[in-house]
């Protein structure tokens, strides 16, 4: 069973992938999402049989891999709790953006491609969240890697495009380069790259042994974990690290819906979870993950607020969200990181398939600044963007209801403070201040797209498109389209096709009860994940013994940032431009993404560049181009230039040489 | 008294003067059969002068097979000539360089 959910995506991406045109449209999208259905259906009972309790963790060999001296791996799936979890996820948001493409990409010339892309995929996700040892982790690993680079580039006739696929490609290649040290230290530690044996060597060598690195002699579990985390912090998008994730959304919407909410980058976090005993043997990389996880729950919320396009302050929520997730992980509290990453897969697919369904009926119009007053034209993605947004601020009344989010993010800020450390209680003020700032701008998205006037005129996507359609209708009456002085241009927002409609509705549901239902087993039931993560019993019990106010914090932020954001976009609409001029240094700072970009630009971009057009036009060109081919041309032009003119034509100068040969033949034999 | 010096003086003269007139000759490619031609005859005078000093008469016998041979070559190369003058409408050597490279 478990293979047929690993691998019928595989199959119907390559159905779709090879068949391509040979089998067209219809048939590419049906496979692709049927075996996608069926995933999903099948993974659902794993689910829930781990949930109840009746299943057992368990191993599923596949094929011989590698058998080479000591080092010996294999192909095998690997399903416990963790796996569940992670199979859940992936499956039911894969099949529904699956689903939800058939509407949005209607028009795309390619969409078998797309379609198996998309399958391929969830396939190295699948592969990755089932690995038995690291290597085929490594291979889910990097088939994700290269399965975002296609799809972020599937416009490729865009540069934009092309530049952020190489973008992501590139800075999932410094943190992979982490991982894969990471991967041979382990092998030369353990001697194994099979996770159960090496969770269970991980906790007898904490601060046993040193290892050299660099040059310096440091603790080798510290080490070994800092290294797989840097390739989680690739993956994941942290800090340092996450400048391809923004970028990534120049592939088309539901692909933004996968990456963030499913595939991709929740392998940092389910990698770092799956190896939580060996974290647990390194105090220092742990804190080294929760600073991280911190500063980039902190970095991005600030950028989130600032951001004028739909999809980028989507971005990076998701950014700050994998904070919470790691410094969760960082204090130890690896069930409530899971949950997050569970809950926030339904409300990030759902706000993220909304933004589609906008960007849909706005005729592609991505900047919030030309939105406005669209509740009232497409209810249901209001709606569902509604719930999206309660559920990512964590809206709840303790004890009786709360969205998805509420539960999850007050199960990471309650661990962060009961753990009691002080960088646990640095996490803790970051993450309540980074939730304040998350409600701000997703309420800012909520109130600049749905609520308040009109103001699609300026943007040029709708006058196109109005443009279109009046030159269709002209004919018909003489309709005066100069002006219409409401700001709508004449454009008539319209909801999205049923296709698109069902996977939200669908993922509405989850981002609504995902909390409510399943936050005992996740939090508090060591029974559930039975060894497949590290489970700190201590820590929960503190969790839920933390102060009230520390309880009530997430909710009262939420408040705070809801109020900021209504007073400045509905209350009194001038106030953010008033507040940028008095700031502007500061909105500069914030809105430019903390010059991360740039920075990079400066410290390796360019070096790099200049790096390779010294390579190309002194090494390539001034030296192999120059001695060798076009060395060799040279000289046989030139020798044949001279060759040439001995060859005069004339046959007594041909004569003259032979018998001048002749008698410098005949005296060299008798002098001799 | 003439002896057999003086034929061989003879004959390396007009064998100089044939090879010279190959190699010098700047105006007809008659000029250069005509110098083969004394060459020929260089090499004849040679055969019989010895023939004759040594009492063998197989020098002078090939002395007949060379001056057949020399008819023909006349022969031949004055047929090429006349075909090549009408297809080129020149025969001095400096424009017979068809194998320039």
């Amino acid at each position: 069973m478990i293979q047929a959910i690993v691998f019928a995506p595989l199959l119907a991406a390559l159905i779709a992938g090879l068949g391509n045109r040979m089998i067209g449209n219809t048939a590419a999208k049906a496979v692709t999402t049927a075996g996608l259905f069926l995933s999903c259906a099948l993974s659902w009972p794993i689910f829930i049989g781990f949930v109840t309790g009746s299943a057992e963790a368990g191993v599923t060999p596949v094929l011989q891999w590698v058998q080479s001296g000591t080092l010996s791996f294999d192909w095998a799936l690997r399903v416990d709790a963790l796996t569940a979890v992670m199979l859940v996820v992936i499956t039911t948001v894969s099949a529904l953006v699956h689903l939800y493409s058939w509407g949005y990409m209607e028009e795309d010339p390619d969409q078998p491609r797309f379609f198996a892309y998309l399958s391929l995929f969830t396939f190295a996700m699948l592969m990755l969240v089932t690995a038995d040892n690291l290597v085929q982790m490594f291979f889910g690993w990097e088939g994700v890697g290269l399965a975002s680079y296609l799809l972020i580039g599937f416009w490729f006739k865009k540069p934009s495009a092309c530049a952020a696929a190489i973008k992501a490609f590139v800075v999932n290649r410094v943190g992979d380069l982490g991982f894969m040290l990471g991967i041979f230290g382990t092998w030369l530690v353990f001697q194994t790259t099979s996770i159960p044996e090496i969770l269970a060597a991980a906790p007898a060598m904490k601060g046993a042994s040193t290892i050299g690195f660099l040059g310096a002699r440091v603790d080798t579990m510290t080490v070994l974990c800092i290294l797989l985390f840097i390739g989680a912090m690739g993956k994941s998008a942290q800090l340092g690290l996450h400048t391809w994730l923004p970028d990534a959304m120049e592939g088309p919407t539901p692909v933004s819906a996968l990456i963030h909410a499913a595939t991709m980058v929740t392998a940092g976090v389910f990698m770092v979870c799956r190896l939580s005993p060996m974290f647990e043997a390194a105090p220092v990389a742990l804190a080294f993950v929760t600073v991280i996880g911190a500063l980039t729950c902190f970095f991005a919320a600030t950028v989130g607020t600032c951001q004028w396009d739909i999809k980028r302050v989507i971005a990076y929520s998701t950014c700050s969200q994998l904070g919470y997730m790691f410094f969760a992980a960082g204090v130890g509290a690896y069930g409530a990181a899971m949950f997050h990453l569970f809950t926030h897969a339904f409300f990030k697919a759902l706000l993220f398939l909304g933004a589609g369904s906008v960007i849909h009926a706005m005729h592609h119009e991505q900047d919030m600044r030309y939105y406005g007053d669209l509740r009232r034209h497409i209810p249901i993605t209001f709606w569902v963007m509604t719930a999206g947004t309660l559920a990512i601020t964590g809206v709840g009344v303790i004890g009786v209801f709360g969205f998805a989010g509420f539960y999850s993010k007050d199960a990471i800020l309650e661990a962060a403070f009961g753990s009691g450390t002080e960088l646990g209680t640095l996490a803790f003020m970051l993450g309540s201040f980074a939730a304040l700032l998350t409600s701000f701008y997703s309420w800012r998205l909520v109130f600049l797209t749905f609520f308040g006037k009109p103001r699609w005129a300026g943007s040029e996507h709708i006058q196109h498109a109005v443009h279109d359609e009046h030159h269709h209708a002209d004919g018909a009456h003489g309709h005066d389209h100069a002006d219409h002085g409401d700001g709508t241009a004449g454009y008539h927002p319209h909801e999205s096709p049923w296709s698109m409609l069902v996977p939200i509705l669908v993922l509405s549901v989850g981002a609504v009860f995902a909390g409510f239902v399943f936050n005992d087993t996740f939090i508090n039931r060591e029974s559930f994940w039975n060894g497949a993560i590290f489970y700190n019993e201590h820590l929960i019990h503190a969790m839920h013994h933390v102060p009230l106010w520390v309880k009530l914090t997430p909710g009262i932020v939420m408040l705070i940032g809801l109020f900021i954001a209504w007073n400045n976009y509905i209350r009194n609409p001038a106030l953010p431009a008033a507040f940028v001029n008095n700031f502007r240094q500061l909105h500069a700072f914030v809105y430019n993404k903390w010059y991360f970009d740039e920075l990079y630009h400066f410290l390796f971009v360019r070096p790099a560049f200049w790096l390779g057009r010294q390579f190309w036009k002194i090494g390539d060109i001034g030296i192999i181009d120059r001695f060798g081919p076009n060395g060799a041309a040279w000289v046989v032009a030139r020798g044949s230039g001279y060759a040439q003119k001995v060859q005069s034509g004339y046959l007594y100068s041909y004569a003259l040489i032979m018998l001048l040969g002749l008698v410098a033949a005949i005296s060299w034999v008798m002098v001799k | 008294m003439i002896g057999i010096e003086h034929y061989v003086v003879v004959s390396s003269i007009l064998f100089v003067l044939g090879v010279l007139g190959i190699f010098l000759n700047r105006k007809n490619v008659i000029v250069i059969l005509m110098a083969i031609e004394l060459i020929l005859l260089a090499v004849n005078i040679n055969l019989v002068a010895f023939s004759a000093f040594l009492g063998d008469l197989t020098g002078q016998i090939f002395a007949m097979f060379v001056l057949t041979v020399a008819a023909g070559e006349a022969a031949i190369g004055l047929a090429i000539l006349v075909i090549y003058f009408r297809g080129r409408g020149s025969i001095a050597v400096d424009d017979v360089n068809r194998m320039r490279g």
